[in-house]
């Protein structure tokens, strides 16, 4: 397997590489900023591993792991301000996490209670998108407000802000995300087009997306393109500092391409071992990117015995949180498939609602509706 | 002060309604192909990007997904964009965004989210035009949830629903009868809307209830005329909105005439006739005297134009099924 040419600030052993532009980009970086960048993986592995579980054992109809591709997605989501908009597509478990989104409620998707889960305006998290590429036009027209409320250049770092769209290999192929290369490109909008090129949408790997590498196909739009190392959690965060500043400042659009991998399957429906070989997951697993960044923590001495207890102890209690507080979750009820249809009354719902209240009425035993179970 | 009424064509009347708008909330905006210096192919926004600039009247690039899309990022960003797709055929590179994601977020996000997003679709035929250029594709919207589709018919109807449309908080799909752009009346520009959900009795009649909306009111209301002349006194109901549909005032008129036609420029298969007359026949069973017609387009793609008069419902065929009906 060829290597391609990426941005590298961590190799895969763990041992820090020069780089005449982004160094310069992490030196702040203390051994704090450092453990708290593992943390943030460690804990979205252990919420990809506990999720996984739960669908197994029939808690969740489905999970798509982000198994892999931690340090791209933490990386690029520690780069980003408080003031800064994300809109994921449906892998960002590991960036709504460092948001501060409680996995909990993202899990609510995959449990069949709710199409969204949280308040996106909370954290500036948008709701996961399953049509492939459609929120990256909402991630662009999203970067056109910002740039018409004068958020964008004033020089005030805490004001100005960007918005990160992450996408797959897969969503290159899309129309609505060259389109929103186009409309980005033309409004020099303040927006990063994050794309995970984690090798394989579903079953088919990049080649079958494109003819050349991901990265160029953003220079043809006109979009500075960058190629980043999507397993090296601070070349991630070093590329995506410099196009936010960029697009804050008024530079305009950034396109990055972190090249990684998807350990796991696309989802848990999925058999990768009828598209994949074991020799190129073995290849990719020498790369982990939560391996590499233990590693360097432990050759400058910062992975103390007290880090590494009380990390396996939260990551321990989180599992344990997670798996309670999933199962807690109950359907809603049947009412509120008519709720927030529209924001203002609607003859046919507010008809249809109606009967429906009425027919389940009809059911009534003792006082108790039975049309829970009659319906089943 | 005297009511200002001034006599101006549909299309002014959009015209002016959206510069209102645009002068009333700073967040409304408009974007569209051509929308700018040109003021749109059929010049609906005439002299708007010259007094409002380019940030608020944008002159997009050529991809209804993407102004559809970018539509939905600037609403949850707190603007109230307003789309123009430049003829009906057009709107289906961007269906995807109008059901997927414009239709659904208010619902998804469990209420927290709105999009106040404008979407007006110059529609249906009768102007000459080449292919993709005629078509009324309202059905395919009114289908999906989440989504209000209103069409005006009148000029005043025009300019005080398109600012109803910009302030409601649901996506709205403003279909305008480009045939009927250039149709002149007084328009009372102090008026305010009624509420974009309500239909509207356009002429009183007793005999039979003819359902238009669009371009086929003017239709309906000149076979009202005609059949007046041969003694039949026929009701005109003004539809204004797809979805919801106001069944209410419908079933109330045909309460009273015990018969009912429908006339639409889009094709009866699976069309807005056919839900009116299954809710008719649900709502008015016992006072129906005739079954529930429909008079509207084919169950072929829009044809050219050397044809599309025989294609339409003409003034004859709106006659011949009030004649079908009266003779049951």
């Amino acid at each position: 397997m060829n290597e391609p040419d990426l941005v590298q600030l961590l190799s895969p052993t763990g041992h820090r590489v020069d780089h005449p532009d982004y160094t310069p980009r992490i030196a702040h970086l203390d051994p704090e900023a450092l453990r708290g960048m593992h943390r943030d993986m460690v804990l979205a592995r252990r919420v990809d591993s506990e999720a996984t579980s739960l669908q197994r054992q029939g808690e969740l109809a489905l999970y798509a792991q982000a198994l892999g591709q931690e340090a791209a997605q933490v990386g690029s989501a520690r780069a980003l301000a408080v003031q800064d908009y994300v809109f994921p597509s449906y892998r960002e478990h590991a960036v709504a996490q460092v948001r501060g989104v409680d996995p909990v409620d993202i899990l609510k998707l995959f449990r069949g209670v709710d199409h969204g889960g949280w308040d996106p305006t909370e954290h500036n998290v948008h709701l996961y998108t399953l049509v492939i590429g459609s929120h990256t036009l909402h991630a662009t027209g999203y970067a056109m407000g910002i740039q018409r409320d004068g958020l964008v250049g004033t020089g005030d770092p805490s004001r100005d802000a960007a918005v990160v769209a992450y996408f797959g290999d897969g969503a290159t192929a899309q129309g609505d995300t060259n389109e929103a290369f186009v409309f980005a490109a033309v409004n020099n909008a303040p927006i990063v087009l994050f794309c995970q090129n984690n090798q394989w949408a579903i079953s088919e790997p990049t080649e079958r997306q494109s003819r050349v590498p991901i990265v160029e196909r953003g220079r043809g739009f006109g979009v500075p393109s960058v190629r980043v190392d999507g397993n090296d959690v601070l070349a991630c965060y070093a590329v995506t500092a410099e196009a936010l500043e960029r697009a804050r400042n008024g530079g305009g659009p950034t396109f990055i391409e972190a090249y990684t991998y998807r350990m796991g399957a696309h989802t848990t429906s999925d058999d990768p071992t009828r598209y994949r070989s074991a020799a190129e997951e073995e290849h990719w697993r020498q790369r982990d990117p939560i391996d590499r960044l233990t590693a360097l923590l432990e050759a400058e001495g910062e992975l103390t015995p007290d880090y590494q207890e009380s990390l396996a102890a939260e990551a321990e209690a989180l599992g344990e949180r997670l798996r309670a507080e999933v199962r807690a979750l109950e359907a809603p009820p049947t009412s509120s498939m008519f709720e927030n249809v529209y924001a203002t009354p609607h003859a046919v719902v507010d008809g249809e609602r109606a009967w429906f209240a009425e027919y389940e009425a009809s059911f009534l035993v003792d006082g108790e509706s039975a049309t829970e179970g009659a319906a089943r | 002060m005297s009511p200002t009424t001034e006599r101006i064509t549909l299309a002014k009347a959009i015209n002016i309604g959206m510069r209102r708008a645009l002068e009333q909330d700073p967040k409304v905006m408009l974007m569209g192909e051509d929308i700018g210096k040109l003021g749109g192919v059929f010049r609906v926004t005439d002299g708007l990007q010259k007094d409002f600039g380019p940030d608020r009247v944008v002159d997009t690039p050529l991809a209804e997904s993407g102004i559809v899309g970018t539509a939905i990022g600037l609403a949850l960003r707190g603007y109230r964009p307003v789309c123009e797709i430049q003829f009906d055929g057009f709107i289906f590179p961007a269906f995807d965004q109008i059901t997927t994601q414009l239709a659904k977020m208010h619902y998804r996000s469990r209420g927290k989210l709105s999009l106040p997003v404008v979407i007006r679709v110059p529609f249906g035929g009768g102007i000459g035009a080449v292919e993709h250029h005629s078509e009324s594709p309202e059905v395919l919207f009114a289908h999906t949830a989440g989504l209000r589709v209103v069409s005006p018919a009148t000029p005043g109807d025009a300019f005080t629903m398109i600012q109803e449309a910009i302030a409601s908080p649901d996506p709205v799909l403003f279909f305008e009868p480009k045939g009927r752009y250039w149709d002149k009346a007084e328009v009372d520009l102090d008026a305010v809307g009624g509420g974009l959900d309500k239909a509207r009795v356009a002429r009183r009649g007793t005999d039979l209830t003819l359902v238009a909306h669009g371009p086929t009111v003017t239709t309906a209301l000149k076979a009202a005329e005609a059949a007046a002349a041969d003694g039949t006194s026929i009701e005109v109901i003004d539809l204004r909105s797809i979805s919801p549909l106001d069944t209410a005032t419908v079933a109330e008129s045909v309460r009273r005439t015990g018969r009912c036609v429908v006339v639409h420029e889009a094709p009866v298969l699976y069309g807005t006739g056919g839900e009116v007359a299954a809710r008719i026949t649900e709502e008015c069973f016992f006072h129906l005297e005739a079954p529930v017609l429909r008079v509207g387009g084919f169950h072929a793609p829009y044809p050219v134009a050397r044809l599309e008069h025989e294609y339409l419902p003409s003034l004859d065929r709106v006659l011949d099924a009030v004649d079908r009906t009266l003779a049951v």
